[in-house]
């Protein structure tokens, strides 16, 4: 009786034993881990910031739209016919409806002359306190670590709230299904958006990934559009905020926007 | 029980009709569908059994890795690098859609949201699919 009840615990130890082992053995099997990092030539910033020289944007004047082109075109923005369904990532606009509240009639003249009627570039600002944000019942939009303002388009439901917040009107909502009304050649590297999601400039996040500039950035031959880390004190936005005086749009209403404007 | 014949017929009148898929098909096995994978690729990110049972789970967690943390670099068990994208990455080897992917999701039954955004490749034969997205849809 003893006998088999010391051969039972010996078995039972080793067994106990052996299980334990497995989490180990199995550990050692597999090959390698998992890993999910950021590309090694991906940019990297504190905070990314644009400064917008308006004085170097002469061309506009012109007819010319190359950074609303390039943006449309790597972005497969649809083009609504109808103004009401306009879907907007980067686009001009007249001083009046850029900064509405730095109207003078002294300061008119300046527009009017100086800057020869020039429309502004304007586009989503990415501000530090994003209003969008907060007012997001389901979180589809977001500020991340290095200051962007981001989409996640699988989450969105339409709500729509974030458009009511945006002071900007940077924001819009596919009321149809934008695909048919795609009129740039179609980009197959990044996708459309389908009907019901709020879309936005979201500063190039995927080509910051490759380490690319923004494709507005890329594509304005005059340098108005410079891209960078406003909290890196070298930096090439930064030297230009150093040595120009610069606005920002409605910035009374505290959201800190980070697209600068040298007038 | 009043009028128990008529009621005890339509009980098994309704009875015989809302199983009739279930014995009428008795035995029969619906065969799988056939796919192309049409890779020129031997190993998928990960190993077939996995991909086969997880790829899903790995899209979705590829996803908010993307969208969510700016990480979009895979280093796989096989210690290959991916970048995560199913668009560029997935779909630039499997550039068969309709003969793989559709085919089984269709088997199953499920209709994945991705392709409502996500441009699908375009497949011989289909030349005309780029016009069609434009088209109709």
């Amino acid at each position: 009786m003893d006998d088999a009840r010391r051969r039972f615990l010996k078995i039972a130890g080793l067994s106990v034993l052996g299980l334990g082992i497995k989490p180990v053995t199995d550990a050692v099997a597999t090959a390698g881990e998992v890993e999910i990092t950021s590309s090694p030539n991906a940019l990297k910033a504190k905070r990314w910031a644009m400064v917008v020289d308006i004085k170097k944007c002469l061309k506009a004047k012109k007819g010319c739209k190359e950074c609303v082109i390039a943006c449309n075109t790597t972005h497969n923005v649809p083009e609504f016919d109808n103004p009401k369904d306009e879907v907007k990532w980067i686009w001009l606009t007249s001083v009046k409806h850029a900064f509405p509240d730095q109207e003078s009639q002294y300061a008119e003249g300046y527009y009017k002359d100086t800057l020869q009627d020039l429309p502004f570039v304007v586009l989503c600002n990415h501000c530090d306190n994003p209003p969008c944000v907060r007012v997001c019942p389901v979180q589809a939009t977001f500020r991340r670590a290095d200051g962007i303002v981001m989409m996640d388009y699988h989450r969105c439901i339409g709500c729509r709230f974030c458009m009511a917040a945006c002071p900007f009107g940077a924001r819009s909502l596919n009321w149809r299904d934008p695909r048919p009304f795609i009129k740039t050649p179609l980009n197959r590297e990044y996708p459309t958006r389908s009907r019901g999601v709020v879309e936005k400039c979201t500063f190039c996040d995927e080509r910051l990934a490759k380490g690319l500039q923004p494709a507005c950035v890329a594509a304005c031959k005059d340098k108005a559009l410079v891209f960078g880390d406003v909290e890196d004190p070298n930096s090439e936005v930064r030297e230009l905020l150093r040595k120009n005086p610069s606005i920002r749009r409605k910035p009374q209403l505290g959201t800190h926007p980070q697209v600068y404007y040298i007038l | 029980m009043y009028n128990s014949g008529k009621i005890i017929i339509g009980i098994i009148i309704f009875l015989v009709l809302a199983t009739f898929p279930f014995w009428f098909n008795r035995g029969v096995a619906q065969a799988p569908p056939k796919l192309e994978v049409g890779t020129q690729e031997k190993q998928c990110v990960e190993s077939t059994p996995f991909m086969k049972a997880n790829h899903m789970k790995l899209l979705v967690d590829w996803r908010d890795y993307v969208v969510r943390d700016g990480k979009r670099e895979y280093t796989s068990t096989t210690g290959k690098k991916f970048d995560m994208s199913l668009q560029n990455t997935c779909m630039k080897c499997h550039t068969q859609k309709t003969k793989f992917c559709d085919r089984c999701h269709d088997y199953v039954e499920v209709a994945p949201t991705c392709w409502d955004c996500h441009i699908a490749p375009v497949e011989p034969g289909q030349a005309q699919q780029a016009k069609a997205l434009r088209s109709s849809n």
